[in-house]
């Protein structure tokens, strides 16, 4: 048996938060405080002063492979995603092959388990090829691993054709996740359509491209009773529909990229494409409002939306780079931030990076209930760090937050009670 | 968490002289008017006899243009051979772009071959400015325009020709009309006219030609024409693409002419001495009269004559804060 000792046990689906021993067995979280009788313990890791959570669950990271391996790889990743405390990644369908058969879900959770680090999670595409025109198999893909469906922010033309797909997707129960964006609204866009784009001369991408697709898909929810998630929302308007919706008890949910949460379209400035990312960068009203939705249960999760890209995707006159931040191992040290400005609680937090998404896929993690799969994220909250070209795991170097002191370091991550990753 | 980039911080060598000329935004006063000065005294120059100097002897200038263009690539090279510099002109558009190069890959490329100045054109909106940060130390960067964010000569030739005209900025009223959302033009206008001290600088235009928040920059926008012009010393007309009322941002050509088209009878109610300017080309019967653009108040051909001296003033201060770095950093080494 292995015991973790004397860290601050923070677990928010069971409440839990105090300075104790957890006790792993067989992969599982055995017992918490008292060890359990005629047990021998065989192995421990000292974690006074350091902080014991549940492995962080990422709602949206992109990992490249298949069809994208010169900027990343499953191994690759799954390995930042360890050094970043991360255990659980969902992914979304947007490889080449596209996640719209079988085998391609199946390729990703093999490779994913022959690394053995991550757990890997891939959505299926919500429709053939993501051309918006023909369902995909959902069941079989389901059947071959895949969490949920959708069709990235490709978007589907056709509201009949949307109908369809939440239509069958509800008749089984499948969880759909929008990446709401109105393909012609936002057209050739790069960033938040405002003072700073006038001033840059680049082309913007209004909030409406994102609210007009929001209400659309919140009608045919509303219609379908389908479970759907919104994933990584960018403006305050929408998250005030989200919200609204749910009081109407539409089974909605949604997540918001930590990056929205600290960065806004005046970052552009200079024509530093770091900050080149889709959903673009707001305004600091909508900062605002993200961050409120986050404390009253209009946003229930965080992720990092991870795009790793190799470097000559980001060398170019702004517009023509591709977007994305590489995001995996500043996912918990950012969300600290927001506990140190008073944003969030700890354990806030640690909900909505762990607890909440898993409750958003069903699965049994998230937790360190006795019973539970032993994915643990031991790290010191008084860390000082920087993320450097050198240090950072991730293939993709791609990070606007590179040389900023953050505080908090994951020093050692298990999965299935086994140490993954020790600093 | 992040220090928000000074524009200058790109295109000013450490004792505030220019070393690259990226953008109006940002550029002091007095900046400003040394290069109005500077090109005032090249423009008289030009009517003389003999039309050179030798302030880029032995440099070689390289224009590159990614957009096709006839008279900025002209007067560039016109500016250059009057400064005395070697000059290539290279158009990429037809060739390395189409071979899947990139600009950074184009740009070492013509840095193996050492080039002392490139005069960048492109469609991207900061492509000047990519230039700039990726280019080897002490080669200058001029921006002959990129996407819709900037064409500072073109503004300052603008501004040199309003001097010219008008003299002091303080009290004039200068209205910019047609399509301010596509325009580099009118942006690095309105930068140096708000720093240069115009009394008010309008936009005139329907509202899907008006980029987001415009006003922020300082601006009064007008969606009337008439009421636009009322009292305005300067009116700057804007060229009208085709492609357009393909995007569904104007019904018609003649819908727009009718209601922003510049005409003598629209002019009636700017003031009386007020001239007319266009950076051209210019579509005659879409954004401008025939009658207007060759008639007394037109100053479309000055403004050409003014850009041969603006470009030479912009190449020689720029090349010359580039020297002045140079010199700092290896008496510091």
């Amino acid at each position: 048996m292995l015991v973790i000792q004397n860290g601050r046990v923070v677990d928010p689906k069971n409440q839990l938060d105090q300075t104790c021993d957890l006790y792993i067995k067989n992969g599982k979280v055995a017992a918490i405080g008292q060890a359990p009788e005629g047990q021998s313990i065989s192995q421990s890791i000292d974690a006074s002063g350091k902080v014991v959570i549940p492995g962080l669950i990422d709602l949206c990271a992109h990992v490249r492979e298949p069809g994208y391996t010169q900027k990343a790889t499953i191994a690759s990743e799954t390995a930042a995603a360890v050094a970043g405390g991360i255990t659980t990644l969902v992914t979304p369908p947007t490889t080449k092959p596209v996640v719209d058969n079988p085998a391609v879900a199946e390729l990703i959770i093999d490779r994913a388990e022959a690394t053995g680090l991550a757990h890997v999670l891939p959505m299926g595409a919500l429709t053939q090829g993501l051309q918006g025109e023909q369902l995909s198999p959902m069941h079989a893909l389901s059947s071959s691993g895949c969490v949920a469906f959708s069709n990235a922010r490709q978007g589907i033309p056709s509201a009949l054709v949307l109908l369809r797909c939440l239509e069958y997707a509800a008749t089984h129960d499948f969880l759909v996740i929008f990446q709401p964006q109105d393909h012609e609204l936002a057209a050739k866009g790069c960033m938040h359509d405002d003072t700073t784009c006038t001033r840059l001369g680049l082309a913007g991408i209004p909030e409406t491209a994102e609210t007009v697709e929001v209400a659309r898909c919140l009608l045919l929810v509303e219609q379908t009773g389908v479970r759907a998630h919104f994933g990584q929302l960018s403006a305050e308007r929408s998250v005030r529909m989200v919200t609204d919706a749910r009081k109407l008890g539409l089974r909605v949910t949604a997540d918001v990229s930590i990056h929205h949460l600290l960065l806004t379209d005046v970052n552009v400035n200079g024509f530093n494409s770091l900050f080149h990312v889709i959903p673009p960068l707001r305004s600091q009203l909508d900062r605002a409002g993200l961050l409120h939705g986050l404390v009253t249960d209009g946003i229930q999760a965080i992720c990092s939306d991870h795009q790793p890209h190799d470097p000559a995707a980001k060398q170019a006159p702004f517009a023509a780079t591709e977007p994305g931040i590489s995001g995996l191992e500043t996912l918990l040290p950012l969300g600290l931030m927001l506990v140190k400005q008073q944003l969030l609680s700890l354990p806030q937090l640690i909900e909505k990076l762990t607890s909440a998404p898993a409750s958003i896929l069903q699965i049994n993690k998230g937790s360190l209930g006795i019973g539970s799969d032993a994915d643990i994220c031991i790290f010191d909250p008084e860390t000082q760090w920087q993320l450097s070209d050198e240090n950072c795991v991730s293939a993709g170097k791609n990070s606007p937050f590179m040389g900023v002191p953050l505080q908090g370091k994951v020093i050692h991550t298990l999965i299935n009670g086994k140490t993954v990753f020790q600093a | 968490m992040f220090e928000i980039q000074d524009p200058n911080s790109i295109q000013l060598n450490s004792e505030g002289q220019l070393k690259h000329f990226i953008t109006t935004e940002g550029l002091s006063k007095a900046l400003l008017t040394e290069i109005i000065e500077t090109a005032d005294s090249f423009a008289d120059m030009s009517a003389q006899q003999v039309k050179k100097v030798p302030l880029l002897r032995g440099k070689t200038v390289v224009n590159l243009f990614f957009e096709s263009s006839t008279r900025t690539l002209s007067t560039f090279e016109l500016a250059a051979k009057r400064l005395s510099a070697d000059v290539l002109n290279l158009n990429i558009s037809t060739s390395s772009t189409s071979k899947g190069e990139t600009l950074k890959d184009t740009l070492q490329t013509l840095e193996a071959m050492h080039s002392d100045m490139f005069v960048v054109r492109h469609s991207d909106s900061g492509a000047a400015h990519f230039i700039a940060e990726h280019v080897t130390p002490n080669v200058a960067v001029i921006n002959a325009g990129d996407g819709r964010h900037a064409h500072p000569t073109q503004a300052m030739l603008d501004m040199l020709t309003i001097k010219r005209h008008k003299g002091d900025f303080s009290p004039l009223i200068v209205a910019i009309v047609g399509d301010i959302l596509h325009s580099r033009v009118a942006r690095s206008q309105i930068h140096a006219l708000r720093t240069l001290g115009a009394a008010e600088i309008r936009v005139i235009a329907p509202t899907t030609l008006l980029p987001k928040n415009i006003e922020a920059l300082g601006v009064k926008v007008f969606t009337n024409m008439q009421a636009g012009l009322k009292d305005a010393d300067v009116v700057i007309m804007l060229r009208l693409q085709k492609e357009r009322m393909q995007s569904a941002l104007l019904p018609s050509e003649s819908e727009f002419y009718k209601l922003f088209g510049l005409t003598n009878e629209k002019l009636q109610h700017a003031k009386p001495d007020a001239v007319v300017m266009h950076p051209g080309p210019i579509n005659r019967g879409v954004e401008i009269e025939s009658a207007v653009a060759d008639g007394p108040k037109s100053l479309i051909l000055d403004q050409v004559t003014n850009g041969i001296a603006v470009r030479m003033a912009v190449m020689s201060m720029s090349m010359s804060g580039q020297m002045t770095e140079k010199n700092l950093k290896s008496e510091a080494q």
